[in-house]
C-alpha cells in the first residue's frame, strides 16, 4: 500500500514524509507504525522526503511528540499540515 | 557449506542464520574477518617512518595519527589503550609499532605481544629515519610473508564482535535504518555475539530512556553518570545552541530539528536487547556475549577507531544523507533507507534498505538482509569503504597536552 507519511507511534503529532516531496493541497495517506493504522492530511505547505507535517494544530509552548517521546518545543505556533522544522521547533536540551 | 541454525522469533515465525562464518584464527582464540599486517606510529613525529615502510612492503598498511607526544594522565591511559588495542585487534595478524624513543614503544610493544601475535618494535632516536625505515621494513616484510599464508577457517558466529555508530543521519534512519540494525542484534543476540553502541553525546533527549534498557541496576547507574559528565562538558565548553554541530546541518537538511529527535532516532540501533556493562573509550568488554554501551563522542571516525581498538572486528553503519566513513582495520558496513542517498551515491552503499519505506519490504526482512550483507563481508567481501580507500583512524584526545 502506498504510504506518503510514516508516524512512529499512535501518540506522535508529527509525520515523516517519506516519499520525494509532498505539494501543498496535497491528500496524503499515512501510516501509523505501532498499531499498524492509517489515517489522512492535506498537506498546507510543499515538504520533502524526511521532513515533517503536523498533524494537528500546534501553538508556541507545546511539545512535539514522535517515537511517543518529547523532541522539542514549539516556538511559532504551526497549523495542521504545515512544514515543521527548526523555524518553527527548537530543543529542550541545549 | 554452513550448518544452520533455526530460530523462533518473536512473530512465531520460524528463520534460520548461519552458524558460522570464514575467519582467521588467532592465537589467543579471538577470530579475524581481516588479515592486516599494521604499521603502527606511537606519535605524529612517527608517522613518516611508519609510512615509509608501509610504502616499501606492500600489504602492510600504515596508521598515521596527530598525537602520541607529552599526554598525561586519563588522556594518556586512553591514548595506550587505543594502540595497543588496535594491534591486539583480530584483525591484524601482526604489527611494526615505531615510535621516537624506546620507553613507550616497548609499553604499547608488550601490550599487544599478550595477545600471542607477532609484534616488533623500533625506536627512531639514535638512528633517524632511514636507518629505522630499513630495520623495520626487513621485519614487516617477514610479518607481511608470513600471514599471507593464514587461511580463513569455519569460526561460530558467536565469535563475530559487532560494533554499530550510525551517522549523516536523518529522519529515514530513525525509521528504518537504524531500526534494521535493531532487529539484527534481536536475532544475533541469543547466538552469543558481542555488540556494542556508543554516542553518548547523542543520546541525549533519550538518556532516561536508554538507562531503562541496563540488564541491572549498576549498568544503568553508570549509564546515567558517563552520560551527565558527558552532557556537563558539553554544556561547560559550548558557547552557542550547538546548532549544526547537534544536529549537523547534514542532519537538518535530512529533516531532524533537534538533538532529542535525533537520540530518539540513534537509540532504535539496539532493537530490545539490554546492555550488561559500560565501557571506558577502547575499554575491551570483560563481561562476556551480550550488548555493551561505550562511552564515545558521536563523530564517526572517533567512535569506529575507539570500538576496533575494543576488539571489535565487524562494524555496521546506518546513515541517511550518506556519511562515506571508512575504518583501517574494521570492515565498516553501510546501510541506507534513504533512496536518494541509494541513487546519489550507492558506490558506498553495501546494504539498501529503502524499501522499508515504500512498505514493500518490513523490518525483519530487512534484518535478514543486514545479516545476510554482514556475514559476506565477514566471510571476506570487501565493504564499498574498503573498495573506496577509507581508512580514517582518528585517536580521541581529552584535553591538552602538557
Amino acid at each position: 500500500m502506498a504510504t506518503d507519511i510514516i508516524i512512529h507511534d499512535k501518540k506522535d503529532n508529527v509525520g515523516v514524509v517519506v516519499i520525494e516531496k509532498i505539494t501543498p493541497k496535497q491528500d496524503c495517506k499515512c501510516w501509523i507504525m505501532e498499531d499498524d493504522s492509517s489515517t489522512d492530511i492535506q498537506s498546507m505547505d510543499e515538504i520533502p522526503l524526511g521532513h515533517k507535517i503536523a498533524m494537528t494544530d500546534l501553538k508556541e509552548g507545546d511539545t512535539i511528540l514522535k517515537y511517543g517521546h518529547d523532541i522539542g518545543k514549539v516556538v511559532k505556533s504551526i497549523k495542521k499540515g504545515e512544514h515543521v522544522h527548526v523555524h518553527n521547533v527548537k530543543t529542550k536540551k541545549w | 557449506m554452513y550448518m544452520f541454525i533455526t530460530l523462533k522469533q518473536k512473530s512465531g515465525k520460524l528463520m534460520e542464520i548461519p552458524k558460522s562464518f570464514l575467519g582467521y584464527k588467532r592465537e589467543n582464540g579471538r577470530a579475524g574477518t581481516r588479515n592486516h599486517v599494521i604499521i603502527l606510529p606511537v606519535d605524529d613525529i612517527s608517522n613518516a617512518c611508519a609510512e615509509a615502510v608501509a610504502n616499501n612492503i606492500k600489504g602492510t598498511i600504515a596508521l598515521p595519527h596527530s598525537y602520541g607526544r607529552l599526554q598525561f594522565g586519563a588522556d594518556l591511559e586512553l591514548h595506550f589503550r587505543t594502540m595497543i588495542g588496535t594491534g591486539s585487534n583480530p584483525n591484524v595478524a601482526a604489527v611494526i609499532v615505531i615510535g621516537i624513543e624506546p620507553k613507550w614503544t616497548k609499553r604499547i610493544v608488550d601490550g599487544i605481544a599478550k595477545t600471542g601475535k607477532p609484534v616488533e618494535g623500533f625506536h627512531i632516536e639514535r638512528t633517524g629515519d632511514i636507518g629505522t625505515v630499513m630495520k623495520a621494513s626487513k621485519k614487516a616484510q617477514e610479518f607481511v610473508m608470513w600471514a599471507s599464508e593464514k587461511q580463513r577457517e569455519e569460526c561460530p558466529i558467536s565469535d563475530l564482535w559487532i560494533s554499530v555508530k550510525c551517522g549523516e543521519s536523518d529522519t529515514t534512519s530513525g525509521l528504518a535504518s537504524n531500526p534494521t540494525v535493531g532487529n539484527l542484534m534481536d536475532k544475533l543476540e541469543p547466538l552469543g555475539v558481542h555488540l556494542c553502541f556508543g554516542e553518548t553525546s547523542e543520546l541525549t533527549g533519550a538518556e532516561k530512556v536508554c538507562a531503562t534498557r541496563g540488564a541491572t541496576k549498576e549498568a544503568s547507574d553508570k549509564f546515567m553518570k558517563t552520560w551527565s559528565s558527558y552532557n556537563d562538558f558539553i554544556l561547560k565548553e559550548a558557547t552557542d545552541d550547538l546548532s549544526e554541530s547537534q544536529p549537523t546541518a547534514g542532519n537538518i537538511a535530512g529533516g531532524l530539528t533537534t538533538i532529542e529527535e535525533k537520540a530518539f532516532g540513534n537509540f532504535q540501533k539496539i532493537g530490545d536487547c539490554k546492555f550488561i556493562d559500560v565501557l571506558e573509550p577502547a575499554e575491551e568488554p570483560k563481561k562476556g556475549k551480550g550488548l555493551y554501551f561505550m562511552d564515545t563522542s558521536s563523530a564517526a571516525a572517533e567512535c569506529v577507531t575507539l570500538q576496533a581498538a575494543a576488539g571489535f572486528n565487524i562494524h555496521l553503519f546506518p546513515t541517511g544523507q550518506g556519511n562515506i566513513v571508512g575504518n583501517p582495520i574494521e570492515p565498516v558496513v553501510k546501510l541506507t533507507a534513504n533512496p536518494l542517498t541509494v541513487k546519489s551515491m550507492g558506490e558506498h552503499i553495501d546494504c539498501d534498505v529503502s524499501k522499508i519505506l515504500s512498505r514493500e519490504m518490513n523490518l525483519s526482512e530487512a534484518g535478514d538482509k543486514l545479516i545476510e550483507t554482514t556475514l559476506r563481508v565477514a566471510n571476506g567481501r570487501l565493504t564499498c569503504a574498503e573498495a573506496l580507500g577509507h581508512k580514517e583512524f582518528v585517536m580521541t584526545k581529552l584535553y591538552r597536552s602538557a
